[in-house]
């Protein structure tokens, strides 16, 4: 591993942001955030993976992938993160090393395909991400984009996250250095405003970032930088200008959050767009920083105003689901904040939480279930497929909303399920969101199509309630 | 139904392609997915069996989510979770805890395992990892270990898809099997879809004959429900039919990628076989339905006389909406040539033709040129030839948006779509499908757009036409068409 990498792995595992971290022992945060990986019992991307997640909805600069047909043959175009305006981000770029690559040596490939990449396509940036086998050769991908960056004259960014570095989430994070290393700072905004902030941690998936915007616009809040969703190249070049950066849901991008309130003086919350409470609760906060940094302060009165009546409206809104939804139970099969935070708008529909996945949950996310629903039990740290096989067939529940990983878990036990990570078609952001999931919950249990598929044939003995009781 | 036979016939094919590989540092919109890939999903073809990927746990993630995206199903694929350390100092280690930790929760009866860019680039010897590991841990005794080399900067898709059959035998087959009278052996190339599967082993039952399929995808992939959940794959080839494949009369290798298959089982076994490279067309399936007869000694069942006969309706039907359709065309070498040559016998015109890998197939394609490149390539070149046809995979559905043509969908990943396991494309039947699909797309988009000034005259005959005198030289009298305009 080169020299910096290694420092730079040191660096984000040491984050001051980062409570779990810092409650370790100094032995036991050297040996980073990150669980050991078993072989043969491991799921998830890697490293590579979680920078272009991270790094991927900047819509307007060329992501180019330096490494084997792999990396970027077998997964590009698999996100729905949305853009509003150019599409450049979902072209597929890699220098697809060969055989004679790994033997020589892949820097030639890459610096004639970045000159081939800005000649055909123009883009205000280039993003290259480093992968496993040419950071074993020893490509140095930080000289060659130095090198392009002065010869082609336009940014040429580096990003140092090979798969084998670690998992997904460290490569969030490493991402998340790239930005910091040689974009952030690096332009001035045409224009700045008191009510400036910068959104962090948000990947505009399904375009959930719009189901936000409306209500920052209506107060006259104005996104500088979203980062990374929808972004521009030069809006996160010149984010450094914001006033206050909401950190959004987990802490993938905690490192952003703090290094530019270390070096830029912007103060940081953290808040999530997931859930009625949470939502009301991101926009006071904000409004609340925004004053403390010398917005004017009528924006605290507005913004309950606001509150107020949106608030109202989704409730109403969800309520109307109850006579349909009343004690239906869920199991919540995901992590971190959504383990709590659409806990609320489900109680409000009238449903039963029975359990909700805490593997990738903080102590304070576990905190916060047992403040809702005040029950233990209800927390599953590590369930195989099998037990939720089991649980969805002997119902136990009525629905399942997980990742796209477990779908079939509930599919092939002829049970609903719901998408509710990166991979969904639908927005669940802010109060219109959430009244989103409930009606497409409702539509999901209530659909005809589950008691035709739970029938046996009729030549086949076994009833359908023999296998349901 | 004598002798040995180590082909059918193969097709008159006249034209000669040029291959081009343009000299490009950087593929843009990859029409290529690596061989590892291609590996595990010949793997999935096995029954009980775990598929795994000896490196970074990226390099499985990826395969992962690619397949489950395309079949809609779970997909048994697991990692070595190399990282690093290990990768320097070798994965022995980290691929004797996933073997103990495999068999130990999923209890598969085979691990199947691939190597990838970032192993095959340290070098480790996986056959010697394997051997070791059996030895020192006796609780793999039950578990058959299978493992093919397939580095992700070499080939593509195809070509890990064949590598690993060709294991699957070499460790399997045995010579000195009886032989069973009516058993044939079917080798599928990776771009027969189960569906596809399950119509080739129709059609040879229908010959009385019996169909060991190596690998069999229609047993795991063909999307059913199972009666109870299991980590492994839900079904496909058993590791008894791979013992007996030396029992079978003849093998019939669907794909030119399965020839080294089918080759290494006579050398092993001493099954003869004939490889056919296409399965799509009216004659491909004369070729192979003949074959059949001869095998078995039985006529052509009259279910695909008229299965044929349909076919050539669909022929003469289809026709009006092939002839002289400039298509562009983007897949892996098997499909392409399987593809291209049906549409090619309709009458369309191959423009662009655009694969991933090296095949003796492309010099053959009835097409002036076939490139060896990426979805870029073919959006440039459709684009400059004015295709009004593009086929190739999901990923082509930002460049036919770009286009504004129609976009047909085949191989993998087909991710925007559903079914696809049962999509069938082979046989009588398939080809009929394939062509009604593409005629009735093809006539979605017929220009509609002809009106009063579609067909305006040149300015010679309208000055012709104006023009009252009578002294017109002979020359003036032809048809203005013929003539250049004066101007």
């Amino acid at each position: 591993m080169s020299v910096t990498l290694k420092q730079k792995i040191a660096e984000v595992f040491d984050e001051p942001g980062c409570d779990k971290n810092q409650a370790k022992s100094d032995k036991a945060r050297k040996k980073g955030c990150t669980q050991q990986l078993s072989p043969g019992a491991a799921a998830g991307g890697c490293a590579f993976d979680g920078a272009k997640i991270a790094l991927q909805p900047i819509v307007d600069v060329a992501h180019l992938v330096h490494g084997p047909i792999a990396c970027e043959g077998n997964s590009w175009d698999n996100r729905h993160s949305a853009s509003s305006g150019p599409m450049i981000y979902r072209t597929g770029f890699t220098t697809d090393i060969n055989e004679l690559d790994v033997i020589y040596g892949g820097e030639k490939r890459l610096f004639r395909s970045i000159r081939e990449v800005l000649d055909k396509y123009d883009p205000p940036a280039v993003f290259v991400y480093q992968t496993c086998v040419t950071a074993l050769i020893g490509d140095d991908i930080e000289a060659v984009c130095k090198r392009a960056s002065e010869k082609f004259g336009k940014p040429i960014i580096p990003v140092n996250a090979p798969g084998f570095a670690g998992p997904k989430n460290l490569g969030n994070k490493l991402g998340a250095e790239a930005l910091l290393d040689y974009v952030i700072g690096t332009q001035e905004p045409e224009r700045s405003t008191p009510y400036d902030i910068n959104i962090i941690g948000e990947y505009n998936l399904s375009g959930e970032l719009w189901q936000v915007k409306p209500l920052l616009d209506a107060l006259g809040i104005r996104i500088q930088a979203c980062i990374s969703g929808d972004g521009r190249y030069r809006d996160v070049a010149g984010s450094h200008r914001a006033r206050v950066n909401m950190m959004v849901c987990s802490k993938s991008m905690i490192n952003i959050a703090t290094k530019m309130q270390q070096r830029y003086g912007i103060p940081y919350f953290e808040g999530s767009f997931y859930g009625i409470g949470d939502t009301s609760d991101a926009l006071r906060q904000m409004a609340g920083l925004l004053v403390r940094q010398g917005a004017p302060e009528d924006l605290l009165v507005r913004t309950e105003k606001l509150i107020r009546v949106e608030e109202a409206r989704a409730w109403a809104r969800i309520r109307s689901y109850r006579k349909r939804l009343s004690a239906k139970r869920v199991l919540l099969i995901t992590g971190g904040v959504k383990s709590w935070s659409v806990v609320a708008a489900l109680q409000e529909a009238g449903m039963e939480v029975v359990g909700t996945s805490v593997k990738k949950s903080t102590k304070e996310d576990k905190e916060r279930i047992k403040e809702i629903m005040g029950d233990d039990a209800h927390m599953i740290d590590n369930m195989t497929p099998r037990e939720m096989y089991d649980m969805l067939r002997d119902a136990r529940a009525d629905i399942m909303l997980s990742g796209g990983r477990s779908q079939f878990v509930a599919l092939k036990a002829r049970m609903p399920w719901l998408d509710i990570n990166q991979e969904r078609h639908y927005a669940y952001a802010g109060y219109e969101g959430m009244v989103e999931l409930v009606r497409q919950i409702d539509k999901a249990i209530h659909n005809p199509v589950w008691r035709q598929v739970r029938k046996t044939a009729p030549w086949d003995g076994d009833t359908p309630e023999a296998l349901l009781a | 139904m004598s002798g040995r036979r180590t082909g059918p016939i193969e097709p008159e094919v006249n034209a000669v392609a040029t291959v081009v590989d343009f000299k490009k540092a950087c593929a843009v919109n990859p029409l290529k997915m690596s061989q590892p890939l291609g590996a595990a999903y010949a793997f999935m073809g096995l029954d009980a069996c775990m598929p795994m990927m000896h490196g970074s746990q990226g390099c499985t993630s990826f395969g992962l989510v690619l397949l489950v995206r395309h079949f809609k199903e779970a997909i048994p694929l697991q990692t070595t979770a190399m990282n690093e350390v290990t990768t320097i100092l070798g994965g022995y280690e980290n691929i004797e805890a996933a073997l103990i930790n495999i068999a130990k929760r999923a209890k598969p009866r085979i691990i199947a395992i691939c190597s990838t860019g970032l192993t095959e680039t340290k070098g480790d010897d996986v056959d010697a990892y394997l051997q070791l590991a059996r030895q020192r841990r006796p609780e793999l005794a039950d578990t058959e270990l299978l493992y093919v080399s397939t580095p992700d900067y070499v080939g593509a898709f195809e070509d890990g898809w064949g590598k690993a059959v060709t294991a699957m035998v070499r460790q399997y087959a045995r010579a000195g099997e009886t032989t069973v009278a009516g058993r044939v052996n079917l080798l599928p190339g990776s771009h027969l879809t189960p569906g596809d599967i399950d119509e080739l082993r129709e059609i040879i039952e229908h010959f009385g004959l019996e169909a060991v399929v190596v690998p069999d995808v229609s047993g795991s992939l063909d999307g059913h429900i199972p009666d109870d959940w299991r980590g492994t794959t839900l079904g496909g080839t058993p590791l008894e039919a791979l013992r007996a494949l030396g029992s079978a009369e003849a093998t019939i290798a669907v794909g030119e990628q399965m020839r080294s298959a089918a080759m290494e089982l006579e050398m092993k076994a001493g099954v003869p076989y004939a490889v056919f490279d296409r399965l799509t067309g009216l004659e491909a399936n004369d070729r192979f339905l003949q074959y059949l007869s001869q095998l078995s000694g039985r006529p052509v069942p009259a279910k695909y006389r008229r299965s044929r006969s349909q076919l050539v309706d669909a022929m003469l039907d289809g026709h009006f909406h092939f002839g002289g359709v400039k298509v562009a065309l983007g897949a892996e070498p098997d499909l392409l040539w399987a593809v291209g040559t049906l549409l090619h016998e309709m009458g369309a015109e191959l423009s662009v033709c655009v694969t991933t890998t090296q095949s003796m197939l492309l010099r053959q394609m009835p097409a002036d040129e076939v490139v060896i490149g990426d979805l870029a390539d073919m959006e440039r070149l459709a684009a400059e030839r004015g295709c009004e046809l593009l086929m190739t995979h999901s990923h082509g559905r930002q460049m036919a948006a770009r286009l504004d043509r129609p976009f047909h969908r085949i191989g993998i990943p087909m991710f925007d779509r559903i079914g696809n396991a049962h999509r069938v494309g082979v046989g009588y039947r398939g080809s009929r499908n394939l062509i009604f699909d593409i005629a009735n797309l093809l006539a979605d988009h017929y220009p509609h757009h002809n009106g009063p000034q579609t067909w305006p005259l040149p300015e010679a005959s309208l000055r012709a036409a104006a023009t009252a005198t009578t002294d017109a030289t002979p020359a003036d009298a032809s048809p203005a068409a013929e003539r250049v305009p004066v101007t």
